[in-house]
């Protein structure tokens, strides 16, 4: 018979909605709508994982997001697995796919359970104790055992194919929480006409109404109310209903994280839709209607499967029509237990025994059960149980002494009490406060603008509750700033059946100090009642302390059910009330949030922005190969015939200076200051005088740091008295304009000049070669091109291809050249009317490496590769580029520091290595005595080594201790087979005199 | 993510706009080539970095581009106030109190 | 002489329609980046045709032109027809900045039902109506690139960015476009 525990005349599921599924390599079958445990429990499998470190058998403890045990891994295909899912949350799709985890072989027989024999050595602090000696085996031995002994779920080890998903919200008023009180707050701030957002984590809102089968709203059955609700609120235009959503986290300024779950459920969810979203919210009022969370009670072998919440036993009747058991006992310190008794007793399910910890509980629920035949053992506790893979019978004893008895169950349902919910509002910065009448901790002082309603508030009657929250609803809504004139804000009455007490907290009789039995506390992590005892004993004071100790209140349930229990213990064993013991801190999240949610669209193509000039797509046709240069792709090099990276650099650097080549040079930052004191401005952040540059000649400029170093550099075109072009590094041109902007607005506000960035307005094309004059020349419209009218550092506006242009006469290979700037939408066609043009003149298309090798053979720097943050211009043989009559420019300052101004700094220099044939290591270290002792005195380092062609030789520049007097000197760079030798030469090495830029 | 009134926007906007840029109130010496050693150090390397109410500069680089200064408690995070640059630093009284 | 250079816009050939929502390129515009001090804004209004504005987030538009306040002392001036806006700004004399950023930018139009929802994939300003009313305009970012964002109508807006960013501004658009 399939799914023998269903019963036909409970819950609210279809019958006819049959779907299958398996669970470890077993077929079942269950109602759409169920859970993954709903749908084991319905086939009588309670059975399903091991726990963390003993191995013990677990079942299902829980009905909801707090559940610690159930851990098991879906398995849709290949690519996605996911570890560690709660089979109390996955809901059920036709085909899941779902195995348990952390047993070897199998489930029923695992061969890591020998760790339970071994349990009295296993106590708290074990592994800190133990495997601490020899220190090497840590890693080598001990850690790789434990970590496949222990353990929760496997990782997937593919990349994840799902698509992931964010958004930005906005909202009035953020409930938190879709229970009644949630409901009723958001049903009273939408009326009041403000903007909300409801949460709830559930695939229907309805909270505890889903099993408090008696309580009653507005005249109905509470939960067809809150289903009736949730749609009036979701038909709202300015309500926006998440379910499936949990709100994890609560940040500052009441920005809170909410997850919404959107495939997971699903058997085939459409290919483009998101498995999950992001919602980043900033809600002018948070409602946290977060509820409780029941408690388990802690007694001798407490973990066996078949153990179960009260609450949970009832959601899996009164929502899924599930039985938990066909004779099953109540264990409980309070009062909302008896309904479990009551309604599984109703529904035809025998109840063995309701053993109530209390002496003597009284109220209409105990007439109740007693009215309908169950047992009542008050002043009775259960000290232990039986059953390998399943409880089978429970030992009952009266708490005062007497006679035991044995009691033969398949389930038994605890309750200890609630404890409310108050992670978010913790998180939230919020104080909490210890309520000793209730023994809980509630919300104390808030410190945002939140506040908490229902069970989470400690308000546990479902009248006062739904009063509660829609009172603040309202108020939350006005303190938005929203008033609607004539707002109906809901009266509901609401009242429910349904007892709550206070209950208990810590060990329960046979559980106390001094008995060595497996009360867990903990089930996530198996820590036991004992293991907290011993934590303290061994001198643990504070409840961090003990929580690092013991692990309790670790792992993907961060102790929901266990953190009172822990506390209440530990404070036992101090001597100090809980209150002055303290809560662990509670972080966000609430629940595990998968990598996929927070990384969002941020991944593959939208990582980051990748950009491409203009140009990209021709040099893609034309076979470039690309290297990233901050976000940019440029061109590297264009292989042709078959050539290797070697080959194509060194064709392309000899065309460039036999003839010509072409480059794209648009990635170069550009900004244009313009303003009557744009000289002024450009002489305070370049050390350079500009004031009499003359309109249409360009000068190369370095920018400092106020601590002296180079910043950046580039070349410089005046447009006009005052309008300069000023030109950066490609990865530089952000910062370069942020630190101007900086002065500009903060140092020298007065200045009256403006920063424009013109980095992407402008696609600029290089021409360089002895050809690029008669390149460039039949594409130019009204600019003279000749050496008298138009020398070398110089910059012309005027029409290029029939288009507004600004070519400069410049060089970055120390060739004669042009770069022409043309508006970027052109830069693709005037490209390829200057490649065309190229061609007639034996041209090439060059990349960034020749432009590399090409500027090196000149010696002329790269800022960030030649320098590091710590070269003076002096230090880079740029002294030359200082104004020094001039008073004052960011840097003048540090340049006078003793340390650098110093002899013997690091200095850039020209190295040859002794056989012209060995090329450097860029970063290699550079030492004076290669036969000295390690380690060794390094005097520099290598910053770029090239093979040169045009000098049929190896080149490299270097930064070296006091470089520029060591000319002609022989220094060794250490390498692992074995030191290079190289002799400290000029910067520069090929046109020494510099002739070939007018050549 | 902070929100952060921009003086110059008239209201606040997400943190993702913006950038810190280091503590404010520090004046550039007029005669800054003439300093002393360690008056340059001073204007330079030194910073309060305290633990409470702290002033400090920010730019509203992704939206209207302006640097502005802002009093802000390093311990609740909380801006008490923000304003615009080149004002005097407030006396935020007993806000600003344990300095 | 050459041929005259043809032009070629970055999202050359994207858009998307989808339900409630089209992503469009717009044409070609002119676009001035326009820097000045307060005592030179009733010349420059002038010479512009339209009031530049003087509150945060406002837009002044008329004729298929438009001045975008961005700064203090900062506006972005768009002209649909493609006139030429340095030109008409370098005949006043009082104190200014003037620069062409025509092709610095380009721009996506935003439209449909679900145009608020599909930016809040990536921009994180509160977009609805009452703090970003139609005629709102704004420098953020959406995702990891900055933008200008401006509403032109109720379920319109323009995003304005860098040229090599606008790959990325489509892509995460579409993306989130494709999620309904």
């Amino acid at each position: 018979m399939t799914q023998p525990f269903r019963l036909p005349t409970a819950g609210r599921l279809d019958a006819a909605g049959t779907v299958s599924f398996i669970f470890d390599g077993k077929p079942h079958t269950g109602l759409a709508g169920d859970t993954l445990a709903s749908a084991l429990l319905a086939n009588g499998v309670h059975l399903v994982g091991r726990s963390f470190k003993y191995h013990r058998p677990r079942g299902i403890l829980s009905a909801g997001a707090e559940e610690p045990n159930a851990l098991v891994g879906i398995h849709r295909d290949p690519a996605r697995k996911t570890p560690n899912v709660r089979a109390t949350v996955q809901e059920l799709y036709d085909g899941l796919a779902a195995v348990s985890q952390n047993r070897w072989p199998s489930l029923a027989f695992d061969v890591g359970a020998l760790n339970d024999l071994g349990a009295p050595f296993f106590s708290a602090g074990f592994y800190y104790k133990t495997f601490m000696w020899p220190r090497a085996a840590w890693e080598r031995l001990y850690e790789p055992v434990i970590r496949r002994a222990a353990g929760l779920g496997t990782a997937p080890d593919q990349p994840d194919p799902d698509r992931y998903s964010n958004r930005f919200a906005h909202c009035d008023v953020l409930v938190v929480g879709g229970g009644a009180a949630g409901l009723a707050a958001a049903l009273a701030a939408s009326e009041a006409g403000a903007r909300v957002i409801l949460a709830d984590e559930q695939a229907e809102p309805g909270g505890s109404l889903r099993f408090e089968a008696g309580a009653v709203i507005d005249g109905m059955p509470g939960w067809e109310w809150a289903q009736r609700t949730a749609a009036q609120l979701a038909a709202r235009d300015n309500v926006r209903l998440l379910t499936r959503t949990t709100g994890f986290g609560y940040y500052a300024q009441n920005m809170l994280g909410l997850v919404e779950r959107l495939t997971d459920h699903l058997a085939a969810p459409h290919p483009e839709a998101p498995r999950e979203r992001l919602w980043q919210v900033r809600a002018k009022r948070v409602v946290l209607a977060t509820g409780a969370i029941e408690r388990h009670m802690v007694f001798p072998d407490n973990d066996r499967p078949g153990i179960m919440l009260a609450s949970a036993a009832r959601t899996y009747l009164n929502h899924f029509g599930v039985a938990v058991g066909r004779r099953v006992a109540v264990y409980t310190a309070d009062d909302s237990a008896y309904a479990a008794a009551i309604d599984l007793k109703k529904k035809g399910v025998e109840i063995a025994a309701l053993v109530d910890l209390r002496p003597a509980p009284q109220g209409a629920h105990v007439e109740e059960a007693r009215g309908l035949g169950i047992e009542v053992l008050a002043g009775h506790a259960v000290t232990g149980t039986e059953g390998r893979l399943r409880v089978r019978r429970i030992d009952v004893a009266p708490v005062n002494g007497g006679a035991p008895r044995q009691i033969e169950v398949d389930a038994l349902v605890t309750s200890s009490g609630w404890t409310p919910a108050v992670h978010l509002f913790s998180q939230s910065r919020g104080k909490l406060a210890f309520n000793e009448a209730t023994q809980r901790f509630l919300p104390g002082q808030y410190v945002q603008d939140a506040v908490s309603v229902g069970a989470g508030n400690g308000t546990t009657g479902l009248g006062e509750a739904v009063a509660e929250a829609l009172q603040a609803g309202e108020k939350a809504a006005k303190e938005a700033g929203v008033s609607k004139a004539r707002a109906k804000v809901p009266n509901l009455e609401a009242g429910s059946t349904e007892r709550w007490s206070s209950g208990m907290a810590g060990a329960a009789p046979g559980a106390e100090a001094g008995k060595k039995a497996m009360a867990f506390v903990d089930f996530q992590n198996d820590v036991t009642a004992k293991d907290i005892r011993q934590a303290v004993q061994e001198g643990m004071r504070s409840i961090e302390h003990v929580k690092r100790f013991t692990t309790t209140g670790m792992a993907t349930d961060q102790g929901k059910t266990s953190n009172l229990h822990a506390l209440t213990i530990a404070s036992e064993m101090l001597g100090k009330p809980i209150p002055e013991v303290g809560l662990t801190t509670f972080r966000p999240p609430y629940t595990p949030v998968t990598f996929g949610a927070l990384v969002g669209h941020g991944r593959g193509a939208l990582f980051e922005p990748t950009r491409r000039t203009p140009i990209h797509t021709w040099a893609e046709a034309h076979g470039a190969v690309f290297e990233d240069v901050g976000q940019w792709k440029r061109a590297w090099y264009f292989p042709s015939g078959g050539e290797d990276m070697h080959a194509a650099v060194a064709r392309e650097c000899r065309t460039v200076r036999q003839s010509a080549g072409i480059f794209d040079a648009s990635t170069l930052g550009k900004i244009e200051v313009v303003g009557p004191d744009a000289a002024r401005f450009m002489e305070l952040m370049y050390t350079n005088p500009w004031q009499k540059l003359a309109v249409g000649r360009c000068r190369y400029g370095i920018m400092l740091r106020e601590d002296g170093f180079i910043y950046d550099d580039g070349v410089v075109g005046r447009l006009a008295e005052d309008r300069f072009h000023v030109t950066t590094t490609t990865g530089g041109a952000p910062r370069v304009l942020h630190h101007m902007e900086d002065y500009l607005q903060t140092e020298f506000p007065d200045l009256k000049v403006w920063l424009t960035s013109t980095s992407e307005q402008w696609a600029t094309i290089a021409v360089q070669g002895p050809k690029s004059r008669d390149i460039v020349a039949p594409l130019v419209e009204d600019i003279d091109l000749s050496d008298e009218a138009m020398p070398h550092m110089s910059v012309r506006e005027g029409r290029v291809c029939g288009v507004p242009a600004r070519l400069f006469r410049i060089s970055f290979t120390g060739e004669r050249g042009f770069e022409i700037n043309v508006p970027a939408d052109y830069g693709l066609s005037v490209w390829e009317a200057v490649w065309a043009e190229g061609g007639k003149h034996g041209a090439c298309a060059y990349g960034t490496e020749t432009m590399h090798v090409l500027r090196a053979e000149k010696g002329f720097i790269i800022v960030g590769q030649d320098t590091d943050g710590t070269v003076t211009p002096d230090d880079a043989g740029l002294g030359w580029a200082i104004g020094r009559k001039k008073k004052d420019f960011v840097g003048i300052r540090g340049l006078k520091r003793p340390d650098l101004t110093a002899p013997g700094r690091r200095q850039l220099v020209g190295l040859k290595t002794s056989d012209p044939k060995t090329v450097l290591e860029e970063g290699a270290q550079i030492v004076a005595d290669p036969n000295q002792p390690v380690p060794m005195k390094m005097i520099g380092f290598v910053t770029s080594s090239y093979w040169s062609e045009n000098c049929g030789r190896s080149i490299a520049l270097a930064l070296v201790e006091n470089g520029s007097h060591r000319m002609g000197e022989r220094l060794h760079v250490p390498m692992p087979d074995g030191a290079v030798e190289v002799e400290v030469v000029p910067t520069v090495f090929f046109d020494e005199k510099g002739e070939r830029t007018n050549g | 993510m902070l929100l952060i009134h921009c003086p110059y926007c008239e209201e606040e906007r997400p943190e993702l706009e913006f950038r810190h840029a280091g503590e404010a109130h520090i004046a550039r010496p007029e005669n800054i080539a003439e300093i002393s050693d360690e008056a340059f150090q001073r204007y330079f390397f030194i910073r309060a970095n305290p633990k409470g109410v702290t002033f400090e500069r920010w730019r509203h680089i992704h939206g209207c581009g302006r640097f502005f200064n802002a009093a802000r408690d390093t311990v609740s995070d909380r801006f008490l106030m923000t304003y615009k640059a080149g004002e005097p630093k407030p006396d935020l009284g007993e806000a600003g109190g344990n300095q | 002489m050459a041929e005259t250079a043809r032009r070629m816009s970055a999202l050359e050939g994207r858009a998307y329609e989808g339900s409630g929502i089209a992503l469009t390129p717009t044409a070609p515009a002119s676009r001035l980046s326009l820097r000045a001090p307060e005592a030179s804004l009733s010349a420059l209004s002038k010479a512009l045709g339209l009031t530049l504005p003087r509150k945060p987030k406002t837009t002044a538009a008329d004729g298929g032109r438009a001045a975008l306040w961005l700064g203090p002392d900062e506006w972005l001036i768009i002209d649909e027809k493609g006139a030429d806006l340095a030109a008409l700004c370098a005949k006043v004399s009082a104190l200014h900045s003037a620069v062409d950023i025509s092709h610095r930018n380009t721009a996506v139009l935003v439209a449909g039902a679900r145009a608020e929802d599909v930016l809040g994939a990536g921009c994180p300003q509160d977009l609805s109506p009452a703090r970003f009313p139609v005629g709102a305009a704004s420098r953020t970012v959406f995702g990891k690139a900055e933008i200008v964002l401006w509403r032109t109508g109720e379920e319109a807006f323009r995003i304005e960015c860098w040229r090599s960013f606008s790959d990325y501004v489509f892509s995460l658009l579409e993306k989130a476009a494709r999620e309904a």
